[in-house]
């Protein structure tokens, strides 16, 4: 009889074990998505905000239209990938990021755009998306970091494993700023 | 790792628990004394600490907001200050954005309220706004997030309930046993009761009524320090510029205003203790705070932006051993590197524009109407001016309002 009661209450600490460990994995998971769709929030944003950016700056960089069709191609593309995962996401922000740097870059050699409210205004929303962006990506790839450790680490790992929990992608915008200077034109 | 700092908040809380035992001892003491029923005092205080406490809970941020005479304020109304709580809000993790509130007072400081972090509030004064660049303001802004993430503000709320408390029933006990209560003793004495057992109970409650006050301040003095330690930790990790929040903190010891709303009530709610003797700089006169110069320290000798890195220069710049943060908080956080500081912090905007900037604000938040007249000038119009046109001072243009 004793013996039965033992095996009983082995089989409830299983399966407590298992559901708790499980739902660990699901919170993790969820965790990610979340930090995810931050991310996405601010990509978003910055997408929206170029536009205006090339409007403002467009009046006053006249021989500049290398450096902002640059902007508006990488912004194009980084569009159109805007479903895809981290990985390929990260190089492409990286390219939108660097043509943005050199811009902004280049507006400092126009002290009328400087002294302009409108772009001092826009300015201060990229500088501040872009800390945004950075921010959530501090908060997600933390996230994944503990999500992954979950689905590799004893036990969590063999219920990882047998439910189809998959690691997540770390997020890394690769900026190549100074990679090529911004070329200068006088005419 | 982004949770919160677990077994601070046990410790925290068992000694919250001996202000709570120190106050029931004071109230049944009391009680013995002036009516004879121990178990009467007790529930006395008992009620009077749940009252204050409900208080404090429902009504304690919108009693504080309203006693700084905070005003809110939204995204357009300065778009950076609301830009910096927003990345802060995202790098700590916290879901629900908090309000912003802005005092107007030349003093430099900051203090965050709210009983959860779903309803909570993040208050500055102008002066702060005004002398404070880009990475500074955010080292502030993180360091009052870290106290809404790590639930600080209720702890603290719920402390200086209990201390309160304690000081209030002390006051008043004082008050009648110098003005005629000596007769409570007599009555007590005549429902019986040896007289040595009288005399101890006179003298246990003459010395509950000196030291508890003193003992409850001591204890609550020790948890918002540490708190303050932490939340200084949190606020390199989510920035990963400790160097911005040290700066800061050089500011505001080195400025003498005094913050005109401030009480001692509320005083560890701010970041720097505002309690201070007029003209004197906030430096290691504090008590609710630790001292500024060695949390300064710390964050300038930090190797890295993680809790192991502040845990390592806590250590070394107040030559302790102490666990400031639990070992496993710290083995999970890995390495966490500093990042450069903003470009556009150090040089732009300067210290004139953001000066023009912060009373820019305070103009449109008391609703005075601006007018840019032709020649450049610009014309503050109070709420209250009923004219349809104004003549500029400075070029005798008129202009329609």
């Amino acid at each position: 009889m004793i013996a039965v009661w033992i095996f009983i209450g082995v089989i409830v600490i299983v399966i407590i074990t298992f559901v708790a460990i499980y739902n660990g994995l699901v919170r993790s998971r969820n965790q990610v998505k979340n930090a995810w769709a931050q991310i996405d929030v601010q990509l978003k944003r910055r997408h929206d905000l170029i536009p205006n950016l090339v409007e403002t700056v467009k009046g006053y960089m006249k021989h500049e239209r290398g450096t902002l069709e640059a902007v508006t191609k990488a912004r194009t593309l980084a569009q159109q990938v805007a479903s895809a995962g981290p990985g390929e996401r990260g190089k492409v922000e990286g390219e939108l990021s660097s043509a943005l740097n050199r811009l902004l870059a280049v507006a400092e050699r126009y002290p009328d755009l400087k002294a302009s409210q409108n772009f001092l205004a826009l300015q201060e929303e990229l500088a501040s998306t872009e800390n945004k962006i950075s921010f959530s990506r501090q908060f997600y790839n933390d996230a994944v970091l503990t999500y992954n450790n979950q689905t590799q680490m004893f036990p969590s790992n063999i219920i990882a494993s047998m439910a189809g929990f998959k690691a997540g992608e770390f997020f890394e915008v690769t900026v190549a700023a100074e990679r090529e200077a911004p070329k200068v034109s006088f005419t | 790792m982004w949770e919160q700092i677990r077994s601070n908040q046990t410790r925290s809380a068992i000694l919250v628990v001996w202000m709570g035992v120190l106050l029931l001892l004071l109230g049944y003491f009391l009680g013995l004394y002036f009516f004879g029923s121990g178990t009467g005092g007790l529930i006395f205080a008992l009620i009077l600490w749940i009252i204050m406490s409900l208080i404090a809970y429902f009504q304690g941020d919108n009693i504080l907001l309203a006693m700084s005479r905070a005003r809110k304020i939204s995204h357009d109304d300065h778009p950076r200050l609301y830009n910096i709580v927003e990345e802060m809000k995202i790098a700590s993790g916290l879901e629900t954005m908090p309000s912003l509130y802005i005092v107007d007072d030349p003093a430099m400081n900051a203090f965050a309220t709210g009983r959860d972090p779903q309803k909570a509030s993040i208050t500055v004064t102008s002066g702060l706004l005004q002398k404070l660049n880009r990475d500074e303001l955010q080292g502030v802004i993180g360091h009052e997030m870290a106290h809404i993430k790590n639930r600080d503000v209720l702890l603290m709320a719920m402390c200086s309930v209990l201390l309160g408390t304690i000081v209030m029933l002390a006051w008043y006990a004082s008050r009648f046993m110098i003005f005629g209560g000596m007769g409570g003793t007599r009555r007590s004495s005549s429902s019986g009761g040896g007289g040595l057992g009288q005399i101890i109970i006179i003298i246990v409650a003459l010395v509950l009524m000196i030291l508890a006050p003193l003992m409850a301040q001591l204890i609550y003095f020790a948890i918002s320090r540490k708190r303050e330690y932490l939340a200084d930790a949190s606020s390199a990790l989510y920035t990963r510029y400790p160097d911005g929040l040290a700066s800061a903190l050089e500011k505001l010891a080195a400025s003498t205003d005094q913050l005109r709303s401030a009480n001692k009530a509320t005083a560890p709610m701010y970041i720097v203790n505002p309690f201070r003797k007029q003209g004197m700089a906030a430096t290691d006169l504090t008590s609710t705070h630790p001292p500024i110069s060695e949390r300064i320290r710390i964050l300038r000798s930090m190797a890295g932006a993680s809790f192991a890195d502040y845990t390592t220069a806590y250590r070394k710049v107040r030559d302790t051993n102490e666990v400031l943060i639990p070992a496993a908080e710290l083995t999970a956080a890995g390495t966490v590197a500093l990042r450069a500081p903003q470009k556009e912090a150090t040089e732009k905007p300067g210290e004139v524009q953001r000066a023009r900037e912060t009373s820019n604000l305070m103009w449109n938040l008391n609703k005075y109407n601006t007018i840019t007249c032709d020649c450049g000038t610009k014309l503050r119009l109070p709420p209250r001016f009923r004219l349809p046109e104004v003549r500029c001072p400075h070029c005798g243009r008129i202009n329609p309002v």
